[in-house]
């Protein structure tokens, strides 16, 4: 799910680097508010698992192959702004230092994987798992559900920038100058990947994440999600 | 740093020591394909991708891979491992320093 540099036309790249900026900074913000010192130790260990979930490449029949990000876990533990964080600096370190993704295209990847995937995977969590307790079966469907839709969705969003591209950016003789395959094309492979494998690998990490975090330090959980007091998305903590 | 979290410093260990099993996935993800390989895929190379593809030339373990070391599955999983290795530490050390930066 890394777009290397050249499959985005400058056009495409660029804005999403100036869109990432402002959401990294609401991102820091959040984090030096809503996150204790004492957690950091789990923000830079989840955001140096998704460093090294990434690395574990699935074989894709066909010659392809694809991996699960991490993102949705962190963002279930310490808040999807948190997540925003760890998992930007673990995207600028890979394109950086090991040229997995582009460098002009590390807010397209930022955006897709540390933007759009843990508030997704945020979200889907906490609309399932409800009032449930942080270690019940139902909260552990949840993390598994969020996940799924959070990783495919990403997987949408990156298929979609892409595809776009051999539509919209085309010499005079019609060859495409950036991404050669159509949207549909570029949709349905990465979807199908997505959809069947990294997906659902994704949703074990995440249930599987949670629930040793909630096992083992049953703190870091209880003071998002604990009885009757949850600190919503702006820091506000809230009596329920 | 360490101690408060134990268990999850050595669970991503465990994950470094293993990580070489994501290089029996040998095939590049869909739209991942380097110069070298769109021929291949898609029958030729557009200009625009080209001429942009290798903006970035500076990356110390390219694929995380040492250059020159992946003859066998051996230097690959070495080079693998020991990218795992910078990966996490520089993941951490940015992770941290932003923080303190922040807080002081």
């Amino acid at each position: 799910m890394h777009i290397p540099d050249g499959y985005l036309s400058p056009q495409t790249a660029i804005p999403f680097v100036v869109a990432m900026v402002p959401l990294w900074g609401i991102a820091v913000k959040k984090v030096q508010s809503e996150v204790k010192k004492k957690d950091i130790p789990v923000l830079a260990i989840g955001a140096a698992f998704s460093f090294t979930i990434m690395m574990f490449n699935l074989p894709i029949p066909g010659g392809s192959s694809a991996h699960a990000v991490g993102a949705v876990l962190l963002a279930i533990l310490l808040g999807p702004w948190a997540a925003c964080i760890g998992v930007s600096t673990a995207l600028i370190i890979q394109a950086l230092i090991f040229g997995d993704g582009g460098v002009l295209a590390v807010g397209a990847n930022c955006f897709n994987m540390a933007f759009i995937m843990p508030w997704v995977g945020y979200l889907t969590y906490r609309l399932i798992k409800g009032n449930a307790d942080n270690l019940s079966g139902r909260a552990m469907a949840a993390a598994f559900i969020a996940g799924y839709v959070g990783l495919n969705i990403a997987a949408l969003f990156t298929a979609v920038e892409f595809g776009s591209q051999y539509h919209l950016f085309q010499a005079a003789d019609g060859t495409p100058l950036f991404f050669p395959v159509p949207l549909k094309v570029a949709v349905i492979a990465m979807m199908s990947e997505h959809l069947i494998l990294a997906g659902p690998v994704e949703g074990l990490v995440t249930a599987a994440g949670l629930w040793f975090v909630g096992k083992n330090y049953p703190a870091v959980l209880a003071q998002r999600f604990s009885n009757g007091v949850k600190i919503d998305d702006l820091g506000v903590e809230k009596h329920v | 740093m360490f101690k408060s979290y134990r268990n999850l410093w050595l669970v991503l260990g465990a994950f470094i020591i293993l990580s070489p099993l994501g290089l029996l996935a040998t095939g590049t993800a869909f739209g991942e394909w380097g110069l070298d390989e769109l021929p291949g895929e898609v029958g030729f190379i557009p200009a625009g991708l080209e001429r942009f593809a290798e903006i970035w030339t500076l990356s110390p373990l390219p694929d995380y891979a040492i250059p020159g070391m992946d003859a066998t599955f051996i230097q690959s999983a070495g080079g693998y491992i020991l990218s795992a290795i910078v990966g996490v530490a520089l993941v951490v050390a940015v992770v941290s320093l932003l923080y303190k930066v922040v807080r002081d």
